[in-house]
């Protein structure tokens, strides 16, 4: 054994080695340079800063973070497309002393599950949601999400999203900002280390929120997707840092204490 | 306790709260309505929960999460409700999870109406969402028996990590009739397999994904082992008169209680004839209709479908002998005498 401590270690409530996967289980099925691992992250030192280990029980959706169980070493429910936000209702409801997270991409909340988020957020449902906004179906190959931006061009937009064609695209905080019962709404972005350094403070808060009872809520995370983008990781954080947080605006939407 | 006067959708409601069911997740339907107003008023009076969704989508997943985490959960709706939940059966009968949904069937396609029919027969007892899996389908004829199904539906779910479905009609949901409930049972522990949210089950993982062949095969194999033993041991079925009957009606649901008074009618006027009721819709009692193809002459089966549950009779009976069909659909129940006339001109006439 080395007689100096690591003061940079995997957290704690990552699994040491992925034995969920099939195939080289000591790294993430994520792409290089994709923003999920460094959300993972972020949610698992925030889990093990708050001790809620034994407590948590994490909701994969469908998409990119499908395979969110793979690496979290807490109770793990993986559910059907878009209805994350169900599912972790009934568990909290079942389970009251339980943390439960619903962990989503822009396709799953947003387009498919947007009625799910709506009604969740609007019964102040007390479970934490991790909104991953990457602009882009991703696990599927590049099509349009409904946070796509204006001119982006998907696989199913070749030409780039116009308004009048696809629609602008959707503000989940500012809708979900709309209703009363949500305790918390922020969106943040991985564009760069200060802002990274922000994610990590308000997930952290997000998660608290749930421990001390404050009501439902949510973090929108604008990350990057540099493979699909077909960007270099270094281009695609530059991307989410000046042309994605000119369309979505990181700050606070509500912050009201338990 | 004393028989009480309850409504077979009330009664659906009482049973599941006996057979310590602690939590609903539904949506508003007619003729299934009074489920989830009786569910709440009776859940939280027993400490439960209950949760008016805002989608039959979402109910159905609220039904997924509360059965991950190991408790005992149930649902109600009526055919355009069960279409929009086709998608969670086949999720939780993918990761395995029990649960009970009462379908009181109304008539279609579409918004049809709301009188009773018979048509979810394929959607419910096929599987009406995607992949290899099936349901488990009681069919009650009673007020008693949406009680006592209900109850019923709770331990198969258990035992064999399904979805079953009570398979029911607008006119069993609607009507009253003296009701025996089961007495209560507590509400059972979380199984080993539940998330709960503790240390101990920390490691457990509810998911419907295998990405490998063999794995997922392998899945399917264990699903297909489950569905085996279950045709092995729950078939149910009612038998009526049938020892000597040269004619076998066969009819699940209200449409037994018409044919039993056409069994009686029908003998009254020198014809032998006998009904099969079945109960379980899957696992559907095959064998009974195969050795009853031995001896007797021919099957009628009444529906308030076009045809559904007539396609597993004949496969049942194999062409051995003739299987007439009579339906009736929109809302509208065969009399006994309608249905006597046609055994008469399809069959004897025949014979």
């Amino acid at each position: 054994m080395p007689e100096y401590a690591p003061v940079h270690a995997k957290p704690h409530c990552f699994y040491e080695r992925y034995e969920r996967k099939a195939e080289l289980q000591h790294q993430t099925h994520y792409c290089p340079g994709c923003g999920h691992g460094i959300v993972h992250k972020l949610l698992a030192q925030a889990i093990d800063g708050l001790g809620i280990q034994d407590r948590t029980i994490l909701v994969s959706p469908v998409g990119c973070s499908v395979f969110a169980y793979y690496y979290f070493d807490v109770g793990n429910i993986q559910v059907a497309h878009g209805r994350a936000p169900a599912v972790a209702t009934a568990v909290k409801r079942s389970r009251p002393e339980s943390i439960v997270i619903s962990y989503q991409g822009d396709g799953d909340l947003a387009a498919i599950g947007s009625a799910e988020i709506l009604h969740a957020a609007n019964r102040g449902e007390l479970i934490t949601v991790i909104f991953v906004n990457n602009a882009i179906y991703g696990m599927t190959g590049g099509q349009m999400a409904p946070t796509t931006l204006l001119g982006m061009k998907t696989t199913t937009s070749p030409q780039g999203r116009t308004a009048a064609g696809e629609g602008f695209p959707i503000h989940v905080c500012e809708l979900l900002a709309s209703l009363e019962a949500p305790a918390f709404i922020e969106r943040v972005a991985l564009g760069n280390n200060q802002q990274i350094m922000r994610a990590a403070r308000v997930l952290r808060r997000a998660l608290e929120n749930q421990v001390k009872g404050a009501g439902f809520s949510f973090v929108e995370v604008l990350a990057q997707c540099p493979t699909v983008w077909g960007m270099q990781p270094v281009e695609a954080q530059k991307f989410v840092r000046e042309k994605m947080t000119g369309t979505f605006a990181l700050g606070n939407f509500r912050d009201r204490r338990g | 306790m004393a028989k009480q006067l309850a409504k077979g959708n009330e009664a659906a409601v009482k049973a599941a709260v006996a057979a310590g069911c602690r939590a609903f997740y539904g949506y508003p339907i007619t003729p299934a309505s009074e489920i989830a107003d009786a569910a709440a008023v009776y859940f939280p009076a027993a400490g439960g929960v209950f949760l008016q969704a805002e989608s039959e989508v979402a109910a159905i997943n609220m039904v997924y999460g509360a059965a991950a985490t190991g408790v005992r959960v149930m649902s109600a709706s009526s055919g355009p409700g069960i279409s929009l939940m086709q998608e969670g059966f086949s999720y939780l009968a993918g990761a395995e999870l029990p649960c009970v949904v009462v379908d009181v069937m109304r008539g279609g396609p579409g918004l049809g109406n709301i009188l009773p029919e018979q048509g979810d027969y394929h959607q419910v007892v096929k599987g009406g969402g995607h992949g290899n899996y099936r349901t488990l389908v009681l069919a009650p004829d009673s007020v008693q028996e949406m009680a006592d199904f209900t109850a019923l539906a709770f331990d198969l779910a258990d035992e064999y990590r399904n979805p079953v479905v009570v398979l029911a009609d607008g006119s069993i949901g609607q009507m009253m009739e003296p009701v025996q409930f089961p007495a209560p049972r507590p509400v059972r522990a979380a199984p080993p397999w539940a998330v709960t949210g503790e240390r101990a089950t920390r490691h457990n993982l509810i998911t419907s994904i295998h990405l490998e062949a063999e794995d997922l095969e392998g899945h399917l194999r264990s699903l297909e082992a489950k569905y085996r033993r279950a045709e092995q041991r729950e078939v149910r079925a009612e038998s009526w008169r049938i020892e000597d009957a040269e004619i076998i009606l066969v009819g699940y649901g209200i449409v037994g209680r018409i044919l039993k008074a056409v069994v009686g009618q029908g003998r009254h006027h020198g014809l032998a004839l006998g009904l099969l009721r079945p109960i379980t819709l899957y696992p559907f009692p095959k064998a009974r209709l195969r050795a009853l193809a031995a001896r007797a002459q021919a099957f009628v089966v009444v529906e308030l479908s076009n045809g559904q549950m007539v396609e597993d009779v004949r496969l049942a009976v194999e062409g051995r002998r003739p299987v007439e069909f009579l339906g009736r659909m929109g809302g509208s129940l065969p009399s006994a005498e309608e249905v006597l006339a046609f055994v008469e001109e399809e069959v004897f006439s025949h014979a």
